[in-house]
């Protein structure tokens, strides 16, 4: 961890930074260290840890995704300087600062049910079913203090144990599936698996079938969009190239 | 969505004292017809239970290992709940927390009589939950029992309509709400509470040594047949004594009286089947309430024709 001056850290760090940065290193004045895996990094003040690490020379394959905090992809646990706390965050999110020990955690190891919510009863039963470890809760609230979106994650693990499909779903709507809260619970329960479970039969059974939906789907069936539906499949791959490059776009 | 019977309830009436009211999972699930019968009733009775708002799974079972203090997170943070419902204005300086259910008021009373013995147990808890006000000791926790009883056996008197006249009742109380005898709600050996709530309510009280009896607790989950032999000694002596039903106060005791009563019929084929009440349900009929709140679609062995028979309901 010693050696941060690798001749060839140096050289990755060079091709690297423009990309991350857009400036020369010359221009920088503000300097900071981080530890990534143990091993010491100087990379620039107020870049994210995902662009950090980038900048020290870390190529992502696995472990980042959108790059604005939605994905869930680029999970990071971290200690600051001088806390003995464990951090967790979202590298795209979360600030690098001087003196800290990362590591990313591209993915949580964790069993994900099959099941088929149409054949499921609308009870507390399917979560003890599927995934029975959430009984073993003891209410430590470890996974709140590890969200990243700052959900009540402890809230919606008990809302699942009596069976309140609603109340979790309302809960758990911005979980992004990062893991980290699975990461850290003693009671080894998967939160983010179960909390989709409970969305999922929440959308099955809890949520009658929306009036704009029905509308839409008597329309389609109606023939309201065969027409352009028609036109579509008989383009040529140069006019639907043509056609999809000039469609109306939400602005960036 | 499972709970909107109860949130009708609660909109109908304002007056009523507030209690914080602990319901634990059960309530929520498989004990919905304690739940409704039991908050319905309070209500006619002046009390409005009022669920604290965020609770979490008690815990279950009360741990008793003296380092074991993980365990009693979960409790104390429903304390805290409390506290927060009086901070907030929701209840009025009232710390008294009412469980409907054994196996909670077990869990929460033993924890909380834990903290306020050993300050230094809550400190680390406390600590523990920094993110939480602290738990400073203040809550009791209170049987519904134990409520009905304060508020007067002759006030329950007063609001029958329908007196449950020529119904024979053994009251069964179990273990977790009378044992260990520091956080009994009654004499741990001898019992009256239900006797006093089941004459008021015109009952003919059937009393038999079985009441306090375990009814197996939990081994149900890992052999149902030590259960069913309890819960076979519990109803056979019940009935020979001549009750007819019997009455819990307990969703574990419910599911191992009622419930269990399959398996008590493969070992005994000569067992004739006996149906458990909540007491709270026949408060319903004996206030003379809508069938909407007896929810007996929930119990195992059907009370409607043994009620039917006695010309208590009608259909």
């Amino acid at each position: 961890m010693e050696d941060n001056k690798s001749p060839i850290m140096d050289r990755i760090a060079e091709a690297n930074k423009a990309a991350t940065t857009g400036i020369d290193a010359k221009d920088i004045e503000n300097w900071i260290t981080i530890h990534i895996m143990g091993k010491a990094y100087e990379v620039p003040a107020d870049l994210t840890i995902l662009t950090a690490m980038e900048y020290a020379g870390y190529k992502f394959v696995r472990g980042v995704g959108c790059r604005q905090g939605f994905c869930g992809a680029c999970a990071t646990v971290f200690r600051k300087k001088g806390d003995y706390k464990l951090q967790t965050g979202m590298a795209c999110q979360t600030r690098a600062e001087d003196g800290m020990y990362l590591v990313q955690i591209p993915f949580t190891p964790a069993e994900k049910a099959v099941y088929d919510v149409t054949k499921e009863p609308y009870e507390a039963s399917v979560f003890i079913k599927y995934y029975p470890e959430v009984t073993r809760c003891v209410s430590c609230n470890t996974c709140t203090k590890a969200c990243p979106q700052d959900l009540e994650v402890m809230d919606y693990v008990q809302a699942a144990i009596r069976g309140d499909f609603d109340g979790l779903s309302d809960i758990s709507f911005d979980c992004i599936q990062c893991g980290l809260c699975a990461m850290r619970c003693p009671a080894e329960i998967v939160q983010y698996h179960v909390a989709q479970l409970g969305r999922r039969m929440f959308g099955r059974y809890g949520l009658g079938v929306p009036d704009h939906l029905r509308k839409r789907v008597k329309e389609i069936t109606e023939g309201k969009f065969q027409n352009e539906m028609d036109k579509l499949v008989s383009c040529s791959t140069e006019e639907l190239r043509k056609i999809y490059t000039e469609r109306d776009k939400e602005p960036e | 969505m499972n709970s909107t019977n109860t949130k009708e309830i609660k909109s109908t009436s304002t007056s009523n004292v507030k209690f914080p009211y602990y319901p634990g999972c059960t309530l929520k699930t498989t004990a919905k017809n304690f739940e409704n019968s039991a908050i319905a009733t309070a209500r006619a009775l002046g009390v409005e239970l009022l669920e604290i708002p965020r609770w979490n799974c008690c815990g279950t079972v009360f741990s008793l290992a003296q380092d074991d203090l993980i365990h009693h997170v979960a409790s104390v943070r429903n304390f805290i709940r409390v506290q927060e419902m009086n901070d907030y204005g929701l209840v009025k300086n009232e710390n008294r927390l009412v469980t409907l259910c054994s196996m909670c008021f077990n869990t929460l009373k033993s924890t909380n009589r834990r903290m306020k013995e050993n300050t230094e147990d809550l400190q680390k808890i406390n600590e523990l939950m920094y993110r939480e006000e602290d738990y400073k000791g203040n809550v009791e926790v209170l049987h519904f029992l134990e409520l009905l009883k304060s508020l007067g056996y002759d006030k329950i008197r007063d609001k029958v309509t329908k007196p449950l006249k020529d119904l024979n009742i053994a009251p069964y109380y179990g273990c977790m709400i009378l044992r260990p005898k520091e956080i009994a709600i009654d004499d741990p050996e001898d019992p009256t509470i239900q006797k006093h709530i089941l004459e008021a309510l015109g009952v003919s009280v059937i009393d038999t040594p079985y009441k306090k009896v375990c009814c197996g607790s939990y081994q149900t989950v890992k052999d149902k047949y030590i259960v069913a032999e309890l819960a076979y000694d519990i109803l056979t002596h019940a009935r020979k004594k001549g009750a007819e039903a019997m009455t819990t106060v307990c969703p574990l005791c419910a599911f191992n009286l009622d419930q269990r009563q399959q398996a008590v019929k493969e070992k005994h084929p000569d067992f004739e089947e006996m149906p458990v009440f909540y007491i709270t349900q026949l408060m319903t009929i004996a206030f003379g309430m809508d069938k909407e709140v007896y929810g007996f679609d929930q119990n195992y062995v059907d009370p409607r024709p043994l009620l039917k028979s006695k010309s208590l309901i009608e259909d």
